[in-house]
């Protein structure tokens, strides 16, 4: 199908890109050029501005058509950024791609070195191995895999819901897989959000009952991905579905169960009230729930621990929707892309003991004040101290946990809006003094800066400093029965001590625990805090380098709603993927060259895959190529070389090996090139 | 192209794997980080494909020395690739040892993609342990055991080693 333009005699066009200034300020790319245009089988060699430019791809396929070329080496940016540019170029100009080989002379040379005669010394070795290895390229065609159309999402925060709705909307179906017994993430703990402080149920308790209600979501909450296997378009996953003891189809959340409970009083601490407010052993974690659906608590009935019950729930139940002999469910499915979206986790300020938290009662997280200041929450949206007072001064120390070189370096996007917000908040339910203790203000987004301005002009105290500690000691009469902050004031230059009643740290985000199994489960990296890492920053924020695998929301990097939102984007490339319906994959399989094979069977365990076999009538080792993920395992531990893979051919390896350290010419006889 | 009269500079070659540490080599170009120029690339898919021939083959065409990278342990984008390449290059490193190739010559390493840091530091401390080396010069010895044996072929057979040369 392609012409292979005589190939015979190899006929190289290469082409080295000055990128701007970017490539061209450190290699003399004239000199790589020119010296390129010396080596044997180089037929054209040139330089341009820009060579993934439109001008810069026409120009090689112009000279393949001209020069007859049959080999394309181009000397850019890194091979995961354009190969795909170039090699598309040079199919249309007619060539197999396959004939296409790039240098990486700009994240490998340019912007690593400074000396330039050592930078273009390596980039003409780099040249130089490059213009061999294409003499040993091979036409290859590309292996086409169909896109099964169902997404799996992981994760119902604001980014799985609004992805897995998008999705819905679009036709496809969706599973959505949630760990807790509901959806919403940290947006349903909130009361008001910033910048605009409208009411977070009010968005989010639509969006949730669209999911729950919508034909083409399945939800799974209190489930968890127990195994993924697979490859893009079509994965296995198998999701566990833990037990509630309550039959999901059947309760209706009337609630009437936990009332029956034998507990008269909740006992026990509420983890969505974050421990501020108590529940049952049989409970629902917040009004809005969803599903509704009540769910038990192995760990503190009665029941599973002494089986001597009267079990008032199960009579006080119409529906006979409790069972207590449920067991966790295993649910197979098939999808063809994923999006992971499990958001983040907020710092434990434990780890930071100057600011007393866990020892002064008196001092709270973010999180649990937005509990607090929340109308449905434990105080019913009364902001109390622990002895139920009311706060008359308040002090909110921002960056705890962001910024610092002994906890997290990043900062955490978020916290000084949201302690404006709270600020607010508070001021607005108690009248208390509010201070805010930050570092610097970082305000940027639309709408934000003047979010900053109001509070301002509300009478909020915003204090410049990093807070050396909270203490109980009182050195004056007014800081007896008061925490009070020290803190050095930057902009008088003084160190203040400011009694108050109550301290709020605002906590910043951080990767979830098992991000580092998510990532191993789904074979995605992260970046070093720990939060995944996408494919490329600008270009492919919510890609990562395993394709059909998506990520969306505060799992990639701190972030605000409006932002996560954004991101949920991820499901407009599922959705691409989907309706282009099937995916073309690199050809980089490993195949057995039967007459060299002597059976020794060595390869069959190495393959992670299980894509070898043994044919045992002729005694053959065997690739599926359809298993096969082109690692080349298999192709390095073969005692007799009877294995290769494509494009990572011993040869081409081999060659590129002397190309980057042969000194001389290289002579021409040496390309004893064997074609296809 | 280097010639010999210009002041001796190590030759490494370095195998990365595409998912993990060829990425945490472009992260290092992208945050332009500064590293010695010495080292040369070859990327491969993943650390398992690194074939103990390819290692002796770059000793043996002139290099000063070898390092590969690939993804840490548990993180390799094909399970377990890399720990392939451990196992291996356990047993290479015996060999290289008795070859005279000192270890500090060959060197396995773990490098995340998000480890761009990594790259330059291990590059420049490998440049420079193997500067401290020394010139490796293996085709060098081998053109002399050549000779040598050359000599000793002339010595017992004359008639042969003419035919042979
Ligand atoms: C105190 C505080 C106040 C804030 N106030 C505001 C504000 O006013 N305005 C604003 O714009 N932003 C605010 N934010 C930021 C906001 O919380 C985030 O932008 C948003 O929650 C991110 O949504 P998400 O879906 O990515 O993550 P999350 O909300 O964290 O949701 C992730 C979901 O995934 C689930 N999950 C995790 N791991 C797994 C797993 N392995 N399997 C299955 N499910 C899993 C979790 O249970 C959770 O439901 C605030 C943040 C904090 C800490
Ligand atoms: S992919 Fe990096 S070592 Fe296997």
């Amino acid at each position: 199908m392609y012409s292979t333009n005589g190939n015979n005699i190899p006929r190289i066009g290469f082409y080295i890109c000055h990128c701007g200034h970017n490539i061209a300020s450190i290699v003399d790319v004239v000199e790589v050029q020119k010296y390129a245009a010396t080596l044997p089988g180089v037929t054209v060699s040139r330089d341009y501005k820009y060579m993934c430019s439109d001008p810069g791809q026409e120009l090689i396929q112009q000279d393949i058509k001209e020069h007859n070329l049959n080999r394309i080496v181009v000397a850019s940016c890194s091979p995961l950024l354009h190969e795909h540019t170039f090699r598309l170029a040079a199919e249309k100009a007619g060539l197999n791609p396959y004939y296409f080989h790039m240098v990486n002379v700009r994240e490998n040379v340019s912007w690593v070195h400074d000396n330039k005669e050592q930078a273009t010394e390596k980039a003409k070795d780099l040249a130089r191995a490059a213009i061999k290895r294409v003499f040993f390229h091979k036409p290859l065609e590309k292996k086409t895999v169909q896109i099964k159309p169902d997404v799996l999402i992981v994760g119902g925060g604001i980014a799985g819901i609004h992805s897995a709705l998008t999705i819905a909307n679009a036709g496809k179906h969706v599973y959505l897989v949630e760990r807790e017994p509901t959806i919403g993430g940290h947006m349903a703990m909130f009361d008001k959000t910033f910048p605009t402080l409208d009411c977070a149920a009010c968005i989010l308790t639509p969006k949730m009952s669209a999911v729950k209600s919508h034909p083409n979501i399945t939800l799974w909450t209190y489930s968890e991905v127990e195994k993924i296997d697979g490859f893009v378009g079509n994965y296995k996953a198998t999701i566990k579905r833990k037990p509630r003891y309550v039959n999901e189809e059947l309760c209706v959340g009337c609630l009437d169960c936990i009332e029956a409970c034998i507990y008269k009083e909740a006992k026990y601490p509420d983890e969505f009230n974050l421990g501020l407010s108590k529940r049952k052993p049989i409970y629902i974690p917040f009004p809005q729930a969803t599903p509704q659906v009540v769910l038990f608590d192995p760990e503190t009935c009665i029941d599973f621990k002494s089986h001597r019950c009267k079990k008032t729930c199960i009579e006080a139940c119409e529906r006979n929707a409790i069972d207590l002999k449920q067991t966790a469910k295993f649910e197979e499915i098939e999808v063809g892309t994923v999006i992971i979206s499990t958001g983040f986790k907020t710092y434990d300020p434990k780890l930071s003991p100057q600011y007393g938290y866990g020892k002064l009662p008196n001092v709270y997280t973010s999180l649990e004040i937005e509990r607090l200041v929340n109308a449905s929450g434990p105080t019913a949206g009364e902001v109390v101290t622990r002895d139920g007072k009311k706060p008359e001064s308040v002090g909110i120390i921002h960056c705890v946990g962001s910024r610092d070189e002994k906890s997290n370096k990043w900062c955490s996007r978020v916290c000084c809006m949201y302690s404006l917000k709270l600020a607010h908040l508070i001021k607005e339910h108690t009248g208390a003094e509010v201070y805010n203790f930050y570092i610097d203000m970082r305000t940027p987004g639309k709408g934000y800066e003047e979010f900053y301005d109001k509070f301002m002009n509300e009478g909020v105290h915003f204090i410049r400093g990093r807070v050396a500690e909270v203490t109980d000691w009182a050195l004056v009469p007014e800081e007896e029965n008061k925490l009070t902050i020290r803190v050095e004031d930057t902009l008088i230059g003084v160190v203040r001590r400011i009694p108050v009643d109550m301290v709020v740290l605002s906590v910043g985000l951080e990767p979830r625990e098992d991000a580092s199994e998510i990532r191993r489960m789904f074979n995605i990296s992260c970046s070093s805090e720990g939060f995944f890492l996408e494919r490329h920053p600008k270009l492919a924020p919510v890609n990562t380098f395993t394709d059909g695998i998506f990520i969306a929301g505060a799992c990639q990097g701190p972030k605000d709603i409006p932002d996560t939102v954004a991101q949920a984007g991820a499901a407009a490339e599922a959705l691409s993927l989907i309706s282009a319906g099937k995916i073309e994959l690199e050809p980089n399989t490993a195949q057995v060259i039967e007459k060299y094979c002597s059976g020794c069977k060595s390869c069959i365990p190495l393959c992670p895959y299980t894509a070898i076999s043994f044919k045992e009538d002729i005694k053959k080792a065997y690739i599926n190529e359809a298993l096969c993920k082109g690692c080349g395992t298999c192709v390095a531990a073969c005692p007799s070389g009877s294995i290769t893979q494509n494009m990572f051919e011993d040869e081409q390896i081999f060659s590129e090996i002397e190309g980057l350290l042969k000194f001389a010419g290289i002579e021409l006889e040496e390309k004893e090139v064997e074609h296809a | 192209m280097l010639s010999s009269d210009k002041k001796w500079e190590p030759r490494i070659i370095a195998f990365f794997c595409n998912w993990c540490t060829y990425t945490a080599a472009d992260l290092a170009g992208v945050s332009r980080l500064k590293y010695a120029p010495n080292v040369r690339v070859i990327r491969v898919m993943c650390s398992g494909r690194v074939d103990p021939q390819f290692i002796l083959h770059v000793f043996a065409s002139g290099a000063d020395g070898v390092l590969i990278g690939g993804c840490h342990p548990g993180d390799c984008h094909y399970s377990e690739g890399n720990y392939k390449m451990l196992r291996r290059f356990m047993l290479l490193k015996r060999m290289l040892k008795k070859m005279g190739i000192e270890e500090d010559r060959c060197r396995l390493e773990w490098i995340s993609a998000a480890e761009g840091e990594k790259v330059k530091s291990v590059i420049n401390d490998m440049v420079e342990k193997v500067r401290k080396l020394g010139p490796l010069g293996i085709p060098k010895r081998i053109s002399k055991i050549d000779k040598e044996i050359k000599i000793i072929e002339k010595e017992i057979n004359p008639e042969e080693a003419v035919e042979h040369a």
